[in-house]
């Protein structure tokens, strides 16, 4: 076919290709090379010459080890299913019924989602564990002795109370999208109420419940300190072994956790393989012209919707409460003796400051780079698809299909050598929490830009504003919104990362959350929980000034 | 400040794109030569999909032709980015930009051009005047109706003095009473301005309204050029006689010649129409009948059948089937004629210079 290529101009005029280039280059620097480093390592060993199976072997012939394989899966299918049960429910009421409160619901599940990694877990233990308030309250008053904390029931309770609001969130997106005339066709239909559900509404909205699940599993198979916390010495899971194994394998160059790193890879690349094929046979695109109407209940029924979300977002919110109270205790060594005091909070002097002056810094520098590379990328992707568009989205899925115990073996198998040496450095870090947080500010960006009419960038060009002027000052200016959203999500989500940066950090490096993390382990619950407060304070007032700021548009 | 007025010629532009499903390459728009006058409106008209807005796109530079060159004026500009090229485009969704007023969205284009602040005022002031939004400068975008965004497009598009203004559609998202006010304005505005103005649309009526010449599309190729009156009275093909306005297709074969007539035999009928070069005797042909060229009578026509009658109000609404041949008619000014019913036989009668043969 003739073509005369005469009017295209020449790829490398087009800024497009620099920025698509620039955005590779960093994926390949920052997360392919790393990561093929990993798997060489993996195939390596000191036990064993050149290419070897070695540590595969190692890990499927020890129950020490495989059984951690099985806790891993136990602890992510027992919360994706329970986060099922309490979403969906939560979901429907909230969409469906004027429940009382509303918002407030809705707020507090988006607060326990973006909480800090291990405060479920150290509220738990100070209300269930052996010394915990609730268990010495039975136990001296009613003789009962409560059921252990520790182990699969309650690491799988507390994950299920922190994540379960993605189910929740994707559901309701999804109920609030289906076009009102189908279901009230149905009801015309003479369909019940339940029929109704079954027939219509679940299957519209499976898909959105089979991602939020997706992103459960994820996030719990990924989760790092609450096995941690709550596993105690016999209950271990893939992340806490990738973490032990590379700290106690001396001299060592994290062979064995290398294996167990792509062990873990290999399961969520699974889930999400299983998932795409079976949302892309059963995908029903959906635009509400006339959202579902909010069923009017009175009285006593009012209530009871209510009581649903009050329930489920109590639970999962009252860890936050419980490290706030806990942190204006007194302490004696490891327990809380009930006292009112500040100690907790002045004792830490110095380390305070350091530790807020790293977590504001780390995440501030982080989030600059995540904003103008969010930006720049979530328009390519989805303005100037072209042949790579595809590869950039996939590059995207990436942080979610590696968890951040993983990058950060990565990283330090890769970075701790010649080229380039950054291991010990701040720079590690900001450049894993760019790298793994940058896709909630595409998403979010590339979504709001989706819906923006291209006319009003072509009109500006036609106007005589050169495309690139165009971009900064029309386009750019129009996705703020979008770009805002996605990055309150990344800073918030980098000022808690704990799983990849806690094996990065070398002391001088600790954020607040590491630093609470590392307190807590080593039973100085008090300064601990001051930490963590200090934490949770500060994520929760984001959090609720950006809900304000943007309407309540924060999805996700 | 009298501009010098430009045309447009498109020369043998060709536009493949690949279709998403099957990943086939096929040509959204074919071969296409036009050659548009300065100074004179035209419509692109044609069915959906038949690259009506890729042939606008490419003129505005948004999309490159894949073969051909296209001009303005004498000067080829296919090497032109859209924003170095001397058009105006005015959306069918307005593409308002939604962070400014009505002034600045109108002064937009002015002031990349560096032009003095004092003239920005008076030349924004000016065209607000023009399309009668004067007063209205300081108010955000999405507190106007959307008759007064869409002169605010036009503003917008007009203030920059561009050479050819485009219209994609510019009034499908208007209500129908409006749209009727909205295409004689932009015709007085675009004689008041003189300037060079391709319209794209898939409204006949408005096509005729607005135009100075018509471009039929379909599928991608011209069907036909040419004025209102030409592509009604003399359209080249059943398509754009069927696209524009009603169309009876009558078919038959030339028996013979009677002067400068062709005598053509229809169902059972012989007919005298225009003769037109290079009809042959024993051929086969097309006449187009238009519905209110046409009328009933007890007889002196072909005979047929009424198999519907309809009032409405200003004619009658007749089907007849002559032969086989199912033909439509309006009969105008109905009151005081014989009005037939479904089932009577009766003649049908028109005037043979009014009918086409294709
Ligand atoms: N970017 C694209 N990629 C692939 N095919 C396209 C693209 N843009 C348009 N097409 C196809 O090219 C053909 C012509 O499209 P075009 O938009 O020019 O139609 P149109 O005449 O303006 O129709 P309408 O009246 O519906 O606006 C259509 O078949 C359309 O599907
Ligand atoms: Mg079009």
């Amino acid at each position: 076919m003739l073509k005369n290529n005469k009017s295209s101009a020449p790829f490398y005029t087009d800024v497009w290709f620099w920025v698509k280039l620039m955005v590779f280059v960093i994926f390949v620097l920052f997360l392919i090379w790393p990561f093929s480093s990993m798997i060489t390592n993996a195939f390596a060993s000191s036990k064993a010459e050149g290419f070897t199976f070695y540590n595969f072997n190692r890990f499927f012939t020890k129950k020490y080890y495989y059984g951690a394989l099985w806790n891993s899966i136990g602890v992510s299918v027992v919360p994706t299913l329970l986060s099922v049960l309490l979403g969906v429910p939560m979901a429907y009421f909230m969409t469906r019924y004027n429940v009382w409160g509303k918002k407030v619901w809705h707020v507090l599940a988006i607060l326990s989602l973006m909480s800090p990694p291990f405060l479920g877990a150290y509220a738990w233990i100070m209300l269930f564990g052996r010394a915990g308030s609730v268990t010495q309250f039975f136990l001296n008053h009613f003789g009962i002795q409560m059921p252990t904390i520790y182990g699969f029931g309650g690491i799988s309770i507390v994950l299920t109370l922190k994540l379960y609001p993605y189910v929740y969130m994707y559901t309701s997106g999804a109920m609030e999208s289906i076009d009102s005339s189908l279901e009230e066709c149905a009801e015309n239909l003479g369909s019940g109420k339940l029929r109704r559900f079954i027939t219509i509404t679940m299957p519209v909205v499976t898909p959105s419940i089979a991602a939020g699940a997706l992103m459960v599993f994820m996030s719990a198979l990924a989760d790092f300190g609450t096995p941690m916390l709550l596993g105690g010495a016999d209950f271990r899971t893939l992340p806490v072994l990738i973490y032990n194994e590379y700290f106690s394998e001396i001299g060592g160059n994290g062979n064995f956790a290398s294996a167990v790193s792509i062990i873990i890879v290999i399961i969520t690349l699974g889930m999400l393989l299983i998932q795409k094929l079976w949302v892309s046979r059963r995908n029903y695109v959906m635009s509400a012209l006339r959202p579902p109407k909010e069923v009017e209940v009175h009285g006593f029924t009012r209530f009871l919707v209510t009581l649903v979300p009050f329930l489920i977002t109590f639970f999962s919110f009252l860890p936050q409460l419980v490290v706030c109270v806990c942190s204006f205790q007194t302490t004696n060594y490891s327990s809380f003796t009930g006292g009112f005091t500040l100690d907790n909070y002045t004792g830490l002097g110095k380390r305070l400051w350091t530790a807020i002056r790293n977590t504001f810094t780390y995440s501030t520098v982080a989030i600059v780079f995540i904003v103008v590379i969010g930006i720049l990328m979530s328009y390519a992707i989805v303005r100037k698809k072209g042949k790579t568009g595809g590869l950039l989205d996939l590059l995207l899925m990436a942080p979610y299909v590696i968890p951040g115990s993983v990058l950060g073996l990565c990283y330090i198998v890769t970075f701790n050598v010649k080229p380039l040496v950054l291991t010990g450095t701040a720079a590690i870090i900001i450049i894993s929490y760019i790298i793994r947080k940058l896709p909630y500010t595409v998403r979010s960006a590339s979504a709001f830009l989706m819906q923006m009419d291209p006319s009003v960038e072509e009109a500006s060009i036609n106007l005589g504003v050169p495309p690139m002027k165009t971009f900064w000052k029309v386009t750019a200016r129009l996705m703020l919104p979008g770009v805002f959203s996605g990055a309150i999500l990344s800073w918030v989500t980098c000022i808690n990362e704990l799983s990849c940066s806690i094996m990065l950090s070398t002391g001088k490096n600790n954020t607040l959350t590491i630093a609470a993390y590392t307190d807590i382990v080593r039973n100085s619950v008090g300064s601990g929980a001051a930490l963590a407060a200090i934490l949770t304070l500060t994520s929760s007032i984001i959090l609720i000034a950006a809900l304000r700021v943007t309407k309540g548009k924060i999805r996700v | 400040m009298e501009k010098i007025k430009k045309g447009v010629r498109l020369d043998h532009i060709s536009k493949i794109y690949q279709d998403p499903k099957t990943g086939k390459d096929f040509y959204a728009v074919k071969d296409t030569s036009l050659e548009i006058e300065p100074g004179s409106f035209v419509t692109l008209l044609g069915p959906s999909g038949c690259g009506k807005t890729t042939t606008l796109r490419m003129i505005a530079g948004f999309e490159s032709p894949d073969e051909g060159e296209i001009y303005l004026g004498e000067e080829p500009i296919n090497e032109l980015t859209p924003n170095k090229r001397d058009t105006a485009m005015v959306f069918q969704s307005y593409a308002l930009l939604p962070h400014y007023n009505v002034f600045d969205n109108v002064a937009y284009g002015l002031k990349l051009r560096k032009v003095p602040k004092n003239e920005i005022k008076n030349r924004v002031l000016k065209i607000l005047d023009l399309v009668e939004l004067t007063g209205m400068e300081e108010r955000m975008t999405n507190q106007l109706s959307g008759g007064q965004q869409q002169r605010v497009a036009l503003a917008r598009a007009l203030v920059i003095e561009p050479s050819v203004l485009l219209f994609d559609e510019p009034l499908s998202n208007l209500d129908a009473k409006l749209r009727v006010s909205m295409r004689t304005e932009i015709r007085r505005i675009q004689q008041e301005v003189g300037i060079t103005a391709i319209y794209v649309t898939h409204d006949q009526s408005e096509a005729m309204a607005l135009s100075d010449k018509i471009i039929i599309m379909s599928k991608g190729v011209v069907a036909q050029m040419g004025t209102p009156q030409e592509i009604y009275y003399h359209p080249v093909s059943e398509f754009v006689a069927d696209f524009i306005g009603e169309a009876n297709f009558l078919k038959g074969r030339m028996i013979g010649k009677n002067g400068s007539n062709a005598v053509l035999e229809i169902e059972g009928n012989s007919l005298n129409v225009p003769d037109h070069d290079g009809m042959e005797t024993g051929k086969d042909y097309t006449i187009v009948l238009r519905p209110e060229a046409a009328s009933l009578a007890d007889r002196g026509g072909m005979p047929c059948r009424v198999v519907l009658s309809c009032f409405m109000g200003s004619y009658q609404n007749y089907h007849v089937m002559v032969g086989n041949t199912l033909v439509k008619l309006e009969e105008h000014n109905p009151k005081n004629k014989r009005i037939y019913q479904v089932d009577e036989t009766c003649s049908l009668v028109f005037d043979p210079e009014s009918v086409h043969v294709l």
